[in-house]
């Protein structure tokens, strides 16, 4: 078949549609050149998925699964180096920014095309963030593009040139364009105009209607079972030797459902790469790395923050009597404090990930080395300071050891844990051990995941919970919805008209000011307050972050994971084999 | 073996498991919650009779377990220093069947080391001693659900078949009702519905009641037909024609016609409801760490990584399929001598 396609090709000398043959480059087409090792074409790339993706119309999707494929079947404008962390130029060529920081310039690579041969220019990038700007239809991506309130505005210069203008200047401005996917507008006007938009692009949809830059474009869909992607011949990236990328033939998801599925097909051969191993089956692959064919990698602690987060919510208008009593405890500092203090953090990193995973004793991840504060204090567990603390906000010990507070009230608290993830509960097993050390009496209650975000963001019902965030972006603005006390995902204490206490003030500001500080010094002594800020009242209680880890067959080459998602297969336009299922050289295409 | 040899094997041995179940506190080494943060997935500790130097010791004896550096959850014995087992030592302090307190314990070691006959679990626990101590919280919902399951069903069964007309009618379209009720979906919507707040000992007592509650509609059919046929035998008219009153009759000629069947009924019960229990708290929903559970245990084996790396871990499932098997050979007897007309 591909040898017919590429006899078509010579012999016609036209762009052939049909056939997913990697196409010369052509005359005036700008293509980026990236320096990975050179491969050979050839060769399917298996990866498991935990459920099947919901769409694939990149402005309505916003579960991780469909993300995942759309990520791969399109491209963005400027893209987040996932190994440096860095951003680069993708579709744009380059970019110029104003002096006030407010106005960007992007300039495109000439002459590309869409996975269906069409070319790609100003209009399509224009279209696309009409699409994400449009109130009606609910974008994910949004919330992103509205800066100062306003929405970001998007010109056309010219074809090949487009004016991005901020209302007010926005650090790192850049970072915002990653994975906003660029669509094709001759595919998707009419559904848009026709104000179906949220329709289009299901995965039902004939996969010719369906096209975009990114390195494969859409095969098959089996429901159920997998959706594969074949190469798109026209993609924009090329090796040293002018190779077009990608060298695999296709991409194929499985839906393999959780992680001990994902596992066994890993061990089967059925998959090639598998991400977020847990550390116990990290442990289990690596005693038969040798005899598999596979290697393993660990990354290093992820940008993920687990923590314990007291309610400290207004209840006055829900008839919750019973928290509020207990919130006076919850809101006094040394209560927070002498909890901290009493955590075996090392034991959570030793029992929950089998030694790989770092402490947590603030919000962002030693593996974020650029936001890090590396002046925050890292206190060692002291049940007899945890005491000591106890005592001086007032509490005292009954003859049994309880505690009680001045009250004479018991110390007894629940914390919600989610039934779908193992790792939190046991963190919650621990936590119970720890603090009836102290006296407190704690119950865990494991609840299905919905039913812990329903409590913990909309009725309030919850004593504690323990939680996780993090793990997106390594920039602290995409982390300043938890923060701001009007954020969506200040989960200690939501929807405050005002902040509640001083140091929630000074949080405020001190994002804010380093949302529109222009350079990376200044705003990293700003983020830095923000983090002595939280790590001194803790509003969560930080506990530990996993190590990504994650697995891949050892002739997988150019397989380079990081830390930021999508952690594995970022670079899959590089990716090849060795041996065995790719032969060509690349070079003889 | 005959048949009755194997039912008083069988017995025998309900009653041993019950009793170590009963004196859990004695029999076991640690507390059920404690963790050994430092031993998570330590195989069972080997008992030793003989020493390196090829000394026989009828005292056994163990090594103090240590981690092997640059491993997980890997573990040698450190041969320096061998730990004699004692026994009758002191330990934490418990109370036999919740009411007499006492820090005698069957068995132990002298510290540091420590003496895991059934391994620990991933936080370092004993399992040996949760084994015995969950034991305590399945068995007991086992045979409390029971009780409530036969107490209701002899109720139900008997106004039903004694008075009949439209109280039958009802009481046993009922009865069918709950018959096709697919029970653990039941269990599931009632355990969402329980507060939050709630204590171990309460969200015991609700599995219990629960469970118990919604098995009555069986033993209350099999009730009925035995009172229907009792009470048209000639000696209860006769007595009628006496002037006997209802309660009289029941008491005295209907209900002895019933125990055999409700004892094979308890038989086959208990095992049913200690399932359903390790069902319940297999899925995460009847009793919430740390308080130990057969259904607790055993959840642990839904990790992967657990099921095919620790053996020891699935040590409660033994205990469950011992105990089941021991109560269904006793259900069968009675089921025997019951067709054979002895009881």
């Amino acid at each position: 078949m591909r040898r017919l396609g590429c006899v078509a090709l010579l012999l016609a000398s036209v762009p052939c549609i049909a056939s997913s043959v990697p196409q010369p480059p052509q005359r005036g087409e700008e293509l980026q050149i990236t320096d990975n090792e050179i491969g050979y074409y050839g060769g399917a790339l298996a990866v498991g998925q935990r459920s099947e993706p919901k769409t694939l119309n990149p402005a309505t999707a916003a579960d991780a699964p469909s993300r995942e494929v759309i990520g791969r079947l399109t491209a963005d404008l400027i893209h987040i180096n996932r190994a440096s962390q860095q951003t680069e130029p993708a579709l744009a060529k380059s970019w110029t920014v104003s002096k006030d920081g407010r106005v960007f310039t992007v300039n495109l690579r000439h002459g590309l095309h869409f996975s269906d041969g069409q070319p790609f220019d100003a209009d399509d990038v224009v279209f696309s963030f009409a699409v994400y700007l449009d109130e009606k239809l609910h974008s994910p991506q949004r919330d992103l593009l509205v800066v100062g309130g306003k929405p970001i505005n998007v010109q056309k210069v010219n074809q090949y040139t487009v004016r991005f203008t901020l209302a007010q200047p926005y650090a790192a401005a850049e970072r915002i364009f990653d994975s906003l996917a660029m669509m094709p507008r001759h595919l998707l006007e009419k559904s848009y105009n026709e104000g179906k938009f949220a329709q289009a692009w299901t995965l039902n949809t004939p996969p010719a209607d369906i096209a975009g830059m990114g390195p494969f474009r859409l095969k098959e869909y089996v429901p159920g079972q997998k959706i594969v992607l074949e190469r798109n011949p026209y993609f924009w990236k090329a090796d040293r030797n002018k190779n077009r990328l990608p060298y695999l033939d296709e991409l194929v998801f499985l839906f393999v459902g959780n992680e001990d599925a994902q596992v066994l097909r890993f061990q089967a051969g059925d998959t090639d790469i598998i991400s977020r191993l847990s550390a116990e089956n990290y442990v289990l692959l690596s005693k038969e790395a040798q005899t598999r064919g596979i290697e393993l990698f660990d990354l290093g602690p992820s940008l993920e923050y687990n923590f314990l987060v007291f309610n400290l919510n207004d209840l006055a208008s829900k008839k919750l009597d019973e928290i509020s009593a207990k919130q006076a405890w919850f809101k006094d500092l040394k209560f927070r404090q002498a909890v901290s203090f009493a955590i075996d953090r090392d034991g959570i990193v030793k029992l929950v990930y089998a030694g790989r995973g770092s402490a947590l004793w603030g919000n962002v991840s030693p593996s974020n080395k650029f936001w890090v504060d590396q002046a925050l204090p890292h206190p060692a567990r002291s049940v007899d300071h945890a005491r000591e603390l106890l005592k001086s906000a007032g509490f005292s010990w009954r003859g049994d050891g309880q505690l009680v507070d001045p009250h004479s009230h018991t110390v007894e608290f629940s914390i919600l844990a989610s039934t779908s993830n193992a790792q939190r509960t046991k963190m919650a097993t621990i936590i119970q051990d720890d603090l009836s050390q102290l006296g407190m009496n704690v119950h865990i209650v494991p609840l299905e995941f919905r039913a812990v975000i329903d409590r913990v963001f909309q009725t309030y019902d919850y004593e504690a919970s323990i939680m996780a965030l993090g793990g997106g972006d390594a920039d602290p603005n995409p982390e300043i919805n938890v923060w701001l006390s009007s954020g969506g995902t200040h989960l200690w204490h939501l929807g405050e008209a005002k902040p509640a206490t001083d140091w929630e003030a000074q949080i405020d500001q001190l994002m804010q000011k380093q949302m529109v500080a222009l350079n990376y010094k200044e705003r990293k002594q700003l983020y830095d307050q923000v983090q002595e800020i939280i790590a001194a009242n803790l509003p969560y209680v930080f506990l530990a972050t996993p190590n990504i880890l994650v697995g891949a067959k050892k002739n997988l080459a150019n397989f380079k994971p990081a830390i930021l998602e999508p952690t594995t297969p970022w670079n899959v336009e590089q990716l090849y084999y060795r041996n065995g299922n790719g032969s060509s050289p690349g070079a003889t295409q | 073996m005959t048949s009755k040899r194997k039912v008083v094997a069988a017995v025998i041995f309900l009653l041993a498991l019950h009793l170590a179940i009963l004196l859990a506190g004695f029999i076991s080494p640690y507390q059920p919650a404690t963790q050994n943060r430092d031993f998570p997935y330590l195989p069972p500790t080997h008992l030793h009779f003989v020493d390196a130097r090829g000394h026989l010791h009828f005292r056994p004896f163990i090594y103090q377990s240590v981690a092997r550096p640059d491993s997980l959850y890997e573990y040698t014995e450190d041969r320096e220093h061998a730990y004699p087992v004692h026994f009758f030592v002191s330990g934490f302090e418990y109370k036999i069947a919740g009411w007499f307190p006492s820090r005698t314990h069957w068995f132990g070691v002298d510290a540091p080391a420590q003496i895991f006959l059934a391994g620990t679990d991933g936080y370092g626990r004993d399992q040996f001693s949760r084994i015995l101590f969950g034991g305590q919280i399945s068995l007991a919902a086992g045979l409390l659900a029971t009780v409530i399951s036969l107490l209701l069903g002899l109720c139900v069964g008997c106004a039903s078949g004694f008075y009949g007309g439209w109280i039958d009618e009802s009481a046993m379209r009922l009865a069918e009702l709950f018959l096709v009720l697919p029970w653990l979906y039941v269990l599931l919507a009632v355990r969402a519905f329980l507060p939050l707040h709630i204590s171990p000992a309460q969200t015991f007592l609700l599995l219990v009641a629960v469970i118990g509650t919604i098995g009555w509609a069986r033993p209350a059919r099999l009730v009925r037909g035995i009172v229907l046929s009792a009470k048209s035998r000639k000696y209860v008219t006769a007595s009628r024609g006496f002037g006997a009153s209802d309660a009289y009759i029941l008491r005295r000629h209907v209900l002895p016609h019933t125990y055999g069947t409700l004892l094979t009924q308890a038989a086959v019960l208990v095992p049913q409801y200690v399932i359903a229990e390790v069902t319940l708290s297999f899925f995460g929903l009847g009793l919430s760490e740390p308080m130990p559970s057969w259904g607790n245990l055993l959840a642990n084996l839904q990790q992967y990584n657990v099921l095919v790396s620790y053996w020891w871990m699935f040590a409660p499932a033994l205990a469950l399929v011992l105990i089941s098997l021991g109560y269904l050979a006793v259900a069968n007897a009675f089921q025997q001598r019951l067709q054979s007309g002895s009881i």
